[in-house]
């Protein structure tokens, strides 16, 4: 299966982010704080993190969200994985 | 339990703890649902000499200091014990730390040895920094085949056969430099002895016991002074088993609650929280007569554990509540930051007993701790055995700082007298906390005399620790303040911290500006970022060596400005 571009993992990110948390997706854009934008704390960054894990089939450590606080980088540590 | 009395070091007690309960299971390491490591007393006794030997061969000497920079894993306990096994001071810092906050503390605490995660030892070998490193030896665990390791040794490897020699410690001798906080700025780096580990650990196991068989789910990081205690010292020493979850994903912490049956488990604010919120949410999701029978049953079970906690009853009352815990959870500790009264109570009315205390690193663990005689969500308990807590300068109301004696305090902040002469004033540690003391003895903290916050997930953060990061902003002067320390308040929690900002002369706030602040406060770890700014329009005042008088400013900032003026970055 061919891997999808970064904007096609990034736009999926956003739209899940978006449907996880019940905000509209318009108000995401990609280098959003998402901590602040979504108003997460990191527990709840890292059940986001696992509804990630489901949709795009892999395993992220928790460490890979260390230091990540804007969705272009997770989408980036996401696509290294695919 | 072993009788700490008889022991002079913590090597010392925890190298019989393997010789006295052979058999018993004393770690589970696991990763989401798989378990990746089962070791017994024995097993681990295995797994540690090989490296106390090589330790030893390669000229391991009584004092040399090693840091461990890991997450929660079977080898951090391995490795610790082999240094203290070895004579060695152990220096655990932070792994959510940056990678040059690590070199700053290693540079600090003067390490020899290291012990690292593979990918936080990438990170460290990645900043220019990393030329200066001054630590001599490096084990690096679980790193991939073929990966460039950069001199260091691999962990899995550094293993020499041979029956290591026990280096003998005395109670006066340093154990454990442990970093309540600072980088960037002045680090504070805790140095408690053996004393201060055994008396803390013999206070707190007379209130909170373990035994063989009982579990303990160690999900705060190991670094951190409560774990450290009562997620390694306190189990090892009575036989019991720490079980490590890899993972903080909240399904698979609830998991592990049942697979393992759990019976203790302690946790920062921020995770009782998130256990609450999934709590909730089951109950709404019930249908409204089981709902009402739900909400009656607590209610019955709030009304007989008034007095005392009955876990038998409870978990007869509420049999589905603690199932989904495993069914065999004794009490959930609960410290490292401000607590919301509700937020325990709720857990309490479901039968789950709460010990909610107040500690601080330089303290070794904990200073007061409730012991449910009744249980009480209003306080942060009583001192514990051993431990004097004094209230200084009272007010009207009987509040004042919150001052603490013990032989557990720390002997002094390494390489900092100067610091150590301000916060140690005739054996008594002066907290910066503000409470007051009820009628029954218990402790409620009110606020905070010092410049710093504590998060909901029990992280320190003292303002000066980031300042370095908005340095070069296109404007006069800032300075970053604890919110609570400019406009005091008598409460604890959602604690901000305020970036005050001094423009040129004619300058106006733009959004250049505004972005600029922005991003630099992005770069900061979530929990160390600033929640707003404030326009102050006047010179900082400074002394002779043009340092800001911080305490002035923030009274000028006090008297002029209120809260509300905040802009929320």
């Amino acid at each position: 299966m061919a891997v999808p571009t970064i904007d096609h993992t990034l736009d999926e990110i956003l739209n899940l982010a978006a449907l996880h948390f019940k905000v509209p997706r318009e108000k995401l854009t990609p280098d959003d704080d998402f901590f602040k934008t979504l108003g997460i704390d990191s527990l709840q960054a890292l059940d986001l993190l696992t509804r990630l894990e489901h949709h795009f089939q892999i395993e992220l450590p928790d460490y890979e969200l260390q230091g990540v606080s804007d969705f272009r980088t997770l989408a980036n540590r996401i696509q290294a994985r695919l | 339990m072993l009788d700490l009395r008889q022991y002079a070091s913590l090597g010392a007690a925890l190298k019989d703890a393997l010789e006295r309960w052979p058999n018993e299971t004393c770690l589970i390491e696991a990763d989401r649902d798989r378990e990746k490591v089962r070791l017994t007393y024995s097993d681990f006794k295995e797994m540690a000499q090989p490296l106390c030997r090589a330790l030893e061969d390669a000229d391991f000497k009584a004092g040399d200091r090693s840091a461990i920079i890991m997450t929660n894993q079977s080898k951090w306990l391995i490795s610790a014990y082999a240094i203290l096994f070895c004579g060695g001071v152990l220096v655990p810092l932070d792994y959510k730390l940056t990678a040059l906050e690590h070199l700053e503390l290693l540079a600090h605490s003067k390490a020899r040895f290291l012990v690292v995660e593979y990918y936080l030892w990438r990170a460290i070998t990645q900043l220019p920094e990393f030329a200066q490193l001054g630590v001599e030896i490096v084990l690096v665990t679980e790193a991939p085949a073929g990966a460039d390791l950069h001199g260091a040794y691999r962990w899995e490897e550094f293993r020499r056969k041979g029956d290591p020699k026990f280096v003998v410690r005395q109670r006066e001798d340093t154990a454990c430099i442990v970093y309540s906080s600072g980088t960037g700025g002045r680090p504070k780096g805790c140095v408690l002895t053996h004393d201060s580990y055994l008396e803390q650990c013999a206070s707190l196991t007379a209130w909170y016991p373990f035994w063989p068989g009982v579990r303990y789910l160690s999900i705060l990081p190991t670094n951190h002074a409560i774990d450290f205690m009562v997620g390694f010292i306190g189990p090892f020493v009575c036989g019991a088993c720490v079980v490590h979850l890899r993972t903080l994903r909240p399904e698979f912490v609830r998991d592990a609650f049942v697979r393992y049956r759990i019976s203790y488990v302690s946790l920062v604010p921020m995770v009782l929280k998130n256990l609450e919120r999934g709590l909730r949410a089951k109950f709404d999701e019930l249908q409204p007569p089981k709902r009402w029978a739900l909400n009656r049953l607590i209610g019955l079970n709030r009304m007989m554990t008034r007095r005392r906690p009955r876990l038998r009853l409870s978990r007869r009352l509420l049999p589905e509540v603690h199932k989904a815990f495993g069914g065999a959870l004794r009490a959930l500790i609960v410290g490292g930051a401000f607590t919301d009264p509700a937020t325990l109570q709720f857990f309490y009315d479901l039968g789950i007993p709460v010990a909610c205390g107040y500690g601080l690193t330089e303290a070794c663990t904990a200073v007061t701790l409730n012991d449910l005689k009744p249980f009480r969500a209003d306080t942060v308990g009583k001192p514990l055995p051993g431990t004097e807590v004094r209230v200084l300068n009272p007010d009207g109301e009987g509040v004042g700082e919150v001052a603490v004696r013990s032989r557990a305090l720390m002997s002094h902040y390494l390489d900092d007298p100067e610091m150590t002469a301000q916060t140690i004033i005739d054996g008594w540690l002066l907290t910066g906390d503000q409470g007051r003391f009820d009628g029954d003895g218990h402790l409620q903290l009110c606020g905070r005399k010092k410049n710093m916050i504590v998060t909901a997930g029990g992280k320190n953060v003292y303002p000066e620790d980031i300042e370095l990061v908005f340095d070069g902003l296109g404007l006069k002067e800032f300075c970053v303040f604890a919110a609570n320390f400019l406009w005091p308040q008598r409460t604890l929690g959602d604690e901000k911290l305020v970036l005050v900002l001094r423009l040129d002369e004619g300058q106006q706030i733009d959004d250049r500006l505004r972005e600029e602040i922005g991003s630099r406060n992005r770069r900061l770890a979530d929990f160390k970022r600033v929640a707003g700014y404030l326009l102050w329009e006047k010179d900082f005042p400074r002394t002779a060596t043009l340092k800001i008088k911080r305490g002035e400013l923030a009274a000028q900032i006090a008297e002029s400005a209120t809260r509300a003026q905040m802009v929320q970055i």
